[in-house]
């Protein structure tokens, strides 16, 4: 199996967040509204522009992408739906970019919001899926923490990571995100705070979880003569894999999708990983990045221990990583967490992240993952971008 | 373990309202429940190839064949452990800690189980499918030859009698004796015996009364006024009912007795169910998670000929039928609660009513073991006896030849 064809000509602009908070009686739909509405502020168009429109989100029901194109008044020929949770932005944004690059679509707004209630996070725990409903909400395991928790168990006792191991990348984090004005999070954490935090589900302790919240995060995926034609600063798409249910036979989740797929991914981008300047992994729980790191080719599963130690992962340091402090400074949007990442990396690409400016912002890896729905992450996904 | 081992109420403590563990479910995942109810271990298996699948799929994901249980080798390994400290469920985060283990099992899958505290990474453990307190299947696992009862997650979803107070309706049942011992060794707190027209004879007084913690009561439960008198006293202070109510009368429809005899037993086992269910109901149901040893079970001992109908026991099997149907509907109500109701259907017993019956006539003693198991086990469906078990077995085959076979005068 050749190579697939690359990306050539595909870019990305006007990097969007509606700002989190951690509860709203705003549905799903405002956020998106908000989204579109700073889409086009950014893009210098109407709304009405976009000919194309894809949203990722668990609480649009009962509607879908279709119904808000008359909610919005937009008229695009291309839409597209992606409850996908934490793998929802790599997935939009290959899609969008084929439609882009074979011309079905001009302008794709590529969207992820996420309303939260008080209740309404535990709520959604119900119905998350099939085999949740049938094999995993009723184990008092609703929610993925205790998914995660005994994939934690396995997958850290596998690779040899002990808990302040994989506690460097979560302070390192949020050394990040007290740079980032928009986090939820933005408190000082210590190695030993985060080893003395609240037992959650043994080893995920507090500082491991996420903060639901609400919020949307949003870009537009177009040519790069339609960005040059308006005047927009824009990145490149140099590479993207995603893969689903990537190890079927596994016990046990000790990696992802991505290891099928990390060849296609540095041949595309013509790079080794060596060649990135800052990494976006997707991060409900930090030993998840480390699965990522391992994964996307930057050690060996059982070198993460001396990787994690040798590397300082904050925006100052020699692999800057989730350099807006990740969902875990800055809140888990639903599916908006899945976009985090992606419109991070655009930032620091185009040099407008402020304080949390990487100096050296040329080219960066973002990663996926999204979707436990019972003993494993199902989705997997990676781009590297390029500063233009 | 002998009983009287129940602590005095705390006047200070609030009666917790009862909660109950996620209960929605797909289709498929119900005939988990039906292999739970009866205590089997059965899981999905693909009807082309043979391979277990979990969680239930509607295909085969090897072969995309259709699935359908099959009874599955019990053993697993622990691949990771947990303990659920801060549940997102309002039961389950009540009850925290809650160990929580992902297993593979020896006929392939893995899956997500209630673990016993005793089992931890690594270790072989034995799968049971139990009904939850929400009355769903859900798997256990604990170390292979361990003290399952030491497990107080699997005592959350049984109903040991151990330190709980039971009321029996009908001392006169020939399970009775067996069952009040059979309960008295188990470490019942209580045992209330129900005895119905007290100046009638009551040969096992003595052997009764010789049992710690037995206690006779009057009741009759053809009276509204008994039923609710006993309840005023009782119905907050037992956590198990067993329903021995019975009156056998044999007889088809032209019987000379036939009317009469079939309205006294639908007044004694479908209506005295009824009475005692409005009477009792609401405070079992109320009291579900009353601590440690809160209400658990109700159980319906019925004739197996609430299913299959001789039309020599035309009244007596419609009365049984009728009391079934009322079962199932006490089950829905008391589901509440979390309050478990098991329906046993038992063969012909061996006392009198029965002897015009062909044998095997199942003992006292059997029906009591298959009750005190099932509270144990928390099953839901029990069928006691040979012939009890063959008629089952052939209805679920062929329930016209059943018919037919009953309409020439075959039981057995």
């Amino acid at each position: 199996m050749g190579l697939p064809r690359g990306y050539d000509g595909v870019v990305l602009a006007v990097p969007v967040t509606v700002p989190y908070v951690r509860h709203s009686p705003r549905p799903a739909q405002w956020w998106v509204g908000q989204a579109l509405a700073a889409l086009a502020r950014g893009a210098g168009l109407s709304h009405r522009d976009f000919d194309g429109l894809s949203v990722a989100s668990f609480t649009l029901g009962p509607d879908t992408t279709i119904g808000l194109t008359q909610h919005f008044g937009l008229s695009p020929r291309y839409v597209d739906f992606l409850p996908l949770g934490g793998v929802s932005g790599i997935a939009a944004l290959r899609r969008a970019a084929r439609a882009v690059q074979a011309g079905d679509a001009d302008v794709v707004a590529c969207i992820a919001a996420d309303a939260n209630g008080p209740q309404s996070f535990r709520r959604s725990l119900e119905q998350f899926s099939r085999a949740s409903q049938d094999a995993v909400y009723p184990y008092g395991a609703g929610g993925p923490n205790v998914s995660f928790a005994l994939i934690a168990q396995a997958f850290m006792a596998d690779a040899g990571l002990s808990r302040a191991d994989v506690g460097r990348i979560a302070v390192a984090q949020r050394t990040n995100g007290a740079l980032n004005p928009a986090a939820l999070l933005r408190g000082p954490m210590t190695l030993d705070g985060y080893l003395g935090a609240r037992p959650i589900a043994p080893p995920i302790h507090l500082f491991d979880c996420v903060m639901p919240c609400a919020g949307a995060e949003a870009f537009l995926v177009l040519r790069e003569e339609t960005a040059r034609a308006q005047g927009l600063p824009f990145v490149r798409l140099t590479a993207a894999i995603e893969r689903h249910n990537g190890f079927p036979d596994d016990q046990v989740m000790l990696r992802g999708g991505w290891v099928r797929d990390v060849g296609t991914l540095w041949s595309q981008a013509g790079v080794a990983p060596g060649a990135v300047d800052l990494v976006q992994t997707y991060d409900d729980y930090p030993f998840v990045c480390a699965m990522q790191l391992a994964d996307l080719g930057f050690c060996d599963r059982r070198e993460l221990p001396a990787f994690l130690a040798q590397r300082d992962l904050t925006v100052a340091g020699d692999l800057p990583h989730n350099t807006s402090g990740g969902q875990l400074s800055a809140g888990q949007a639903g599916c908006a967490g899945g976009f985090l990442g992606l419109v991070e990396a655009m930032r620091q690409l185009m040099r407008v992240a402020g304080t949390r400016q990487v100096a050296r912002a040329r080219r960066a890896l973002v990663s996926g993952f999204g979707m436990i729905v019972f003993d494993r992450g199902l989705g997997s996904g990676a781009a590297v971008l390029e500063a233009a | 373990m002998t009983g009287a081992a129940r602590p005095p109420a705390n006047p200070l403590w609030r009666t917790r309202s009862p909660l109950l563990p996620p209960g929605a479910r797909s289709r498929a995942a119900h005939l988990l429940t039906a292999a739970a109810a009866r205590g089997v271990f059965e899981l999905p298996c693909c009807t082309g190839c043979g391979r277990f699948a979990w969680p239930i799929p509607e295909a085969c994901p090897d072969c995309l064949a259709t699935v359908a249980l099959s009874p599955a080798p019990r053993g697993a390994r622990v691949i990771a452990a947990t303990t659920a400290e801060v549940p997102a469920d309002p039961y389950f985060r009540q009850r925290a800690p809650w160990r929580v283990g992902l297993v593979a099992m020896d006929c392939g899958p893995q899956a997500l189980v209630h673990l016993d505290p005793g089992a931890g990474a690594g270790d072989a453990v034995r799968m049971t499918l139990v009904l939850d307190r929400a009355g769903q299947a859900v798997l256990h696992a604990g170390p292979e030859g361990g003290d399952m009862q030491a497990d107080p997650q699997w005592r959350e979803m049984t109903a040991d009698p151990a330190g709980r107070r039971v009321l029996i309706t009908d001392a006169r049942h020939v399970a009775v004796l067996p069952l009040a011992r059979a309960l008295a060794g188990a470490g019942a707190a209580a045992i209330h015996l129900g005895v119905p027209e007290a100046w009638k004879p009551l040969p096992a007084r003595a052997a009764f009364e010789a049992l710690p913690g037995v206690r006779l009561v009057g009741l009759d439960v053809t009276s509204d006024r008994s039923v609710t008198d006993l309840a005023a006293d009782l119905a907050g202070r037992v956590e198990i009912v067993v329903n021995t109510t019975d009156l056998p009368r044999p007889g088809g429809l032209m019987a000379p007795a036939a009317q009469g005899d079939a309205r006294a037993m639908h007044d004694s086992v479908a209506l005295g169910m009824l009475r005692l269910a409005r009477a009792f109901g609401p405070a079992m149901a109320a009291r579900g998670a009353d601590g440690e040893r809160g209400a658990v079970a109700w159980v319906n001992l019925l004739s197996v000929l609430a299913r299959a109908h001789p039309p020599g026991w035309a009244g007596y099997a419609a009365a049984h039928a009728a009391g079934l149907s009322m079962a199932q509907a006490l089950r829905a109500d008391l589901a509440s609660g979390g309050v478990r109701v098991v329906t046993v259907l038992t063969g012909p017993t061996e006392d009198d009513a029965f002897q015009t019956l062909d044998p095997p006539h199942v003992t006292g003693r059997a029906v009591a073991d298959a009750i005190l198991n099932a509270l144990r086990r928390g099953l839901e469906e029990v069928v006691v006896g040979d012939v009890a078990r063959d008629l089952v077995a052939r209805l679920e085959k062929n329930p016209k030849a059943v018919e037919r076979d009953l309409a020439r005068g075959g039981l057995a």
